[in-house]
């Protein structure tokens, strides 16, 4: 009735001839079907067999559930054959996390102690393979009995079973700890291997037992030392190397008795070194000892000359031949370049070269050795290879690559161009790879180098005429451009050749960039915001830019919209606070408040010496007297506030996120002064993010038959407050409503101190020097309240 | 090792050398037993290929380095499965004798 089963290599031949997946899936269907009957019948002389090709199918990765209790059945037997393909399946296919697995807990119990060596082996295994921590509790006992039995392959495995024990029951390390100082006196290398690996596992888990074991030290140097001095052993030495897998053990387990141990860490000092000097590295059984000396080296107390010994080892490594040794020089030389950094150094050309590696993880590795090794002396040189890595890496590095060498710049640029140049070709060689902060980085960072605004807007300018693509690269030139363009179309900067630029080309650059399909909506943005810009920094008309910014106030994305319809109303209707409202953007915060209020202190130090053009002895000291008046007229002592750190930073919502331009002021403006058409007028705006801040647009018309020329405004404000003059517009005002002349004062009010102003006008006017010399009266109390 | 590849997780504080040492020995090991080993020979007695790695490494540690113990180890172990078969097909009356 039954029919002859398959052999198991029949079987297995069967489903390698299967040619498609379907036809394999068949033969297992049909054959799992004969081994589920088989099992059902419960045929014990081939049970053995259909478990074996039940594992088979397993391997293969079909589902054999149902060979579990069969597995129970067959460690039960007392045929050898069976007890074999029994243990193998519970170890391929019992899992403690089903409770079936508990029921082989008595099978092993019964192997462990009925003294076939082989048989004992098998339960051995099967423990430490699959021993849960309720089977390990169980059979605690008989594995302790086994550590005392004469025969050494009984007594190896009971050893390593024991480590398995241990990690799944931390608590069975008091019964484990005891015989081991008495099994490192044995001489057969399984038995120490294993008793090694036990007191490593053991010192791992508890500091108590740690302190235990250092007192083994000196018998493990001795060991060790015996090892090494040994001539060569057939049975035990791999190309000239003694036993290298027992080497390798102990000295890792000095490692852990050796950490923040000043005694122990001594005594194994000059074997350490015996060991580092001696090992035979033709082949990589050697240089497996060498590597974990290395690593013992490391990480105990050891003296200074080992040390470096180690690195240079490691060093020696990064020019083998076999790649996995220069990937396991690298990995453990960026572990130690934070604690030996000088030491590393002095491979870095090696780890230079290693940037060159064809394999991905030696180049990666290389690259991370390599950015940690930059420091201030080496920094120029550094780059340069990791600018020509960048060039040639591939791209999967790219974005680590450009960040690395961003970061690097920035703690060790040597000056501030050196870091605008390396910034640059970052950005033209790796642009879309570099992290979104890169962008408002580099503008900071322009921002704040004031000497190098021309360098950088010309720079700039030409990168962006090549290539249009790289994002972050088009977003910096094209603020650069907005905020610099009187600087690019000046024509001379001395560490660039002189470029003649023209209006035209700018404009047409920039609106390339917006009708791009390549630019991103923010790249639109910029690129739009800086045409803007240009309308105050350029001398021609407006007329090219006012078309530009009306065409997009029909476009379909949602923020150029905005952002065109707000500037053409700006055109339109709020002409004479555009340039209040366009000027330079002072540099905007970035760390502490800090550096910032340095910055803006010394910023607006030199915008007041502007503000006072070329001014004689007895202007400056007119203008001292003016504020000399108000002061004692307003008998207010108070020093002035520390300077608020965010006026910069209302400007900056103003002009880089969608928000309207300042609301019109519910400030009514105020005509201050006329004299034979020529007329001044005060407009007023606070912002809403800035409760303090005022800003008040001069505006000076001229409504004669003569024109108005060097026209000059000074203004001086109670102690209480500050101000600061931003440029005027010009010094002309052209006869018959010519163009007049805007200055924005701002006005920081942080104590809501009652506003008063005094100006001083001086301009010449039908050939005539006029001076006057005024408070401002009816100042509206919305100013300053 | 004409066409067999090998893989091994090891622990983050492993040493990956003596790593490669251990697969090393482990093909050793395999090619003593079967002599000159290759794909089809762990193909076909794939519980033999366990049963040797079963003694040389133990719960994931290396039990033992001598390679003359591990095949003398495995030799003994046949040699019981081998008596142990003979004993039990003398007792039946099925008497093909081949393993499997």
């Amino acid at each position: 009735m039954v029919a002859p089963s398959l052999k198991l290599q029949d079987l297995i031949e069967e489903i390698r001839g299967a040619k498609t997946q379907a036809q394999e899936r068949e033969v297992i269907q049909k054959e799992c079907a004969h081994i589920r009957a088989s099992f059902r019948d419960g045929d014990p002389v081939h049970r053995h067999r259909q478990l074996a090709k039940l594992l088979y199918v397993h391997m293969l990765g079909y589902p054999a559930h149902f060979g579990q209790m069969e597995c129970l059945k067959l460690i039960a037997s007392s045929r050898f054959t069976d007890k074999r393909v029994g243990y193998l399946g519970a170890m391929l296919l019992l899992d403690e996390r089903h409770d079936a697995h508990l029921l082989i807990t008595n099978s092993i119990k019964n192997d462990l102690s009925q003294g076939i060596q082989p048989v004992q082996g098998l339960a051995l295994c099967t423990l430490s393979t699959m021993g849960s921590a309720e089977m390990c509790r169980d059979l605690a006992p008989e594995v302790e009995k086994l550590l005392l039995q004469p025969s050494p392959y009984v007594r190896k495995k009971a050893i390593l079973t024991a480590v398995h024990m241990i990690r799944k029951v931390p608590e069975l390390s008091s019964v484990f700890l005891p015989p081991c100082v008495h099994l490192l006196h044995e001489r057969h290398h399984g038995i120490l291997l294993g008793t090694i690996t036990l007191i490593t596992e053991l010192c791992e888990r508890s500091p108590a037992a740690l302190k235990h074991f250092r007192k083994v030290v000196p018998q493990l140097v001795q060991i060790l030392r015996t090892l090494v001095t040994t001539g060569y052993s057939t049975e035990h030495s791999i190309s000239g190397v003694s036993d290298p897998f027992l080497q390798v053990q102990i000295l890792r387990l000095l490692r852990i008795l050796g950490r923040n141990h000043e005694e122990s860490s001594e005594t194994m000092n000059d074997l350490l070194a015996q060991v580092a000097t001696n090992t035979d590295t033709s082949r990589n059984a050697g240089n497996a000892v060498l590597f974990e000396t290395v690593l013992t080296i490391m990480d105990i107390h050891s003296a200074a000359g080992l040390r470096v010994l180690a690195v240079n080892i490691l060093g020696r490594f990064l020019l083998n031949s076999d790649r996995n040794i220069r990937y396991v020089a690298l990995t453990s030389l960026l572990r130690l370049v934070q604690s030996d950094h000088s030491a590393v150094q002095r491979h870095r050309p090696t780890v230079v070269d290693c940037l060159q590696e064809t394999d991905a993880s030696l180049s990666r590795r290389a690259l991370e050795l390599s950015l940690a090794l930059v420091n201030s002396s080496n920094v120029r040189a550094m780059m340069q290879e990791l600018q020509a890595f960048l060039e040639s890496c591939p791209p999967d590095l790219r974005a680590d690559c450009a960040s690395g060498i961003l970061l690097a710049a920035e703690r060790f640029a040597p000056t501030k161009r050196w870091h605008i140049d390396t910034i640059l070709h970052v950005l033209t060689t790796a642009g879309t790879h570099v992290r979104d902060d890169a962008v408002a980085n580099l503008t900071q960072l322009i921002g704040g180098a004031q000497e190098l605004h021309a360098y950088s807007v010309r720079r700039l300018y030409n990168a962006l005429a090549e290539d249009i693509s790289q994002q972050p690269l088009v977003q910096v030139a094209a603020w650069c451009i907005g905020e610099y363009g009187d600087l690019l179309l000046e024509g001379n900067c001395e560490e660039i050749e002189p470029l003649q630029v023209d209006e035209e080309e700018v404009l047409a650059l920039l609106e390339k960039v917006l009708q791009s399909h390549m630019s991103l909506p923010a790249t639109r943005g910029y690129a739009l915001t800086a045409l803007m810009k240009l309308s105050t920094r350029l001398q021609g008309d407006n007329n090219r830019i006012r078309q530009v910014v009306s065409i997009y106030r029909s476009c379909l994305d949602v923020e150029l919209q905005q952002r065109a319809v707000e500037y053409d109303t700006l055109f339109r209707k709020y002409d004479h606070m555009r340039a209040a409202i366009l000027e330079k953007m002072p540099l905007v915060e970035r760390d502490g408040p800090q550096a910032d209020e340095e910055a803006k202190q010394s910023k607006e130090a030199a915008q007041l010496s502007e503000a006072a053009p070329a001014p004689t002895e007895s202007q400056a000291s007119q203008l001292l007297d003016l504020l000399d008046l108000l002061d004692r007229a307003s008998g207010d002592a108070q020093h002035p506030p520390p300077l608020d750190p965010s006026p910069g930073g209302a400007l900056v919502y103003l002009l880089d996120l969608p928000c309207a331009p300042p609301p019109p002021a519910p400030i009514p403006d105020l005509k201050v002064f006329e004299r034979e058409g020529v007329q001044l007028n005060l407009s007023f705006i606070r912002p809403p993010e800035n409760p303090a801040l005022l800003l008040i647009t001069i505006t000076a018309t001229n409504s004669s038959e003569g024109d108005v020329t060097n026209f000059i405004c000074q203004a001086a404000v109670p102690k209480s407050l500050q101000l600061q003059l931003q440029a005027p517009s010009g010094n002309t005002v052209p006869a018959r409503g010519g163009l007049p002349i805007t200055q924005l004062f701002r006005i920081l009010n942080p104590n809501k101190a009652p506003l008063r102003l005094k100006l001083r006008l001086t301009y010449n006017h039908f050939h005539q020097s006029v001076q006057e010399i005024f408070e401002v009266n009816n100042l509206p109390v919305e100013s300053w309240q | 090792y004409a066409s067999l590849y090998f893989c091994c997780a090891i622990e983050d504080q492993d040493n990956e050398l003596i790593t490669l040492e251990i697969i090393h020995r482990y093909v050793e090991l395999l090619d003593k037993y079967f002599g000159s080993v290759c794909e089809l020979d762990i193909i076909f007695n794939f519980e033999k290929a366990y049963f040797i790695l079963d003694e040389f490494l133990l719960g994931g540690e290396v039990q033992e380095t001598s390679k003359k113990n591990v095949l003398k180890a495995i030799e003994q172990a046949d040699l019981l499965q081998e008596k142990t078969e003979t004993m039990y097909h003398s007792k039946s009356f099925i008497g093909f004798k081949k393993a499997y």
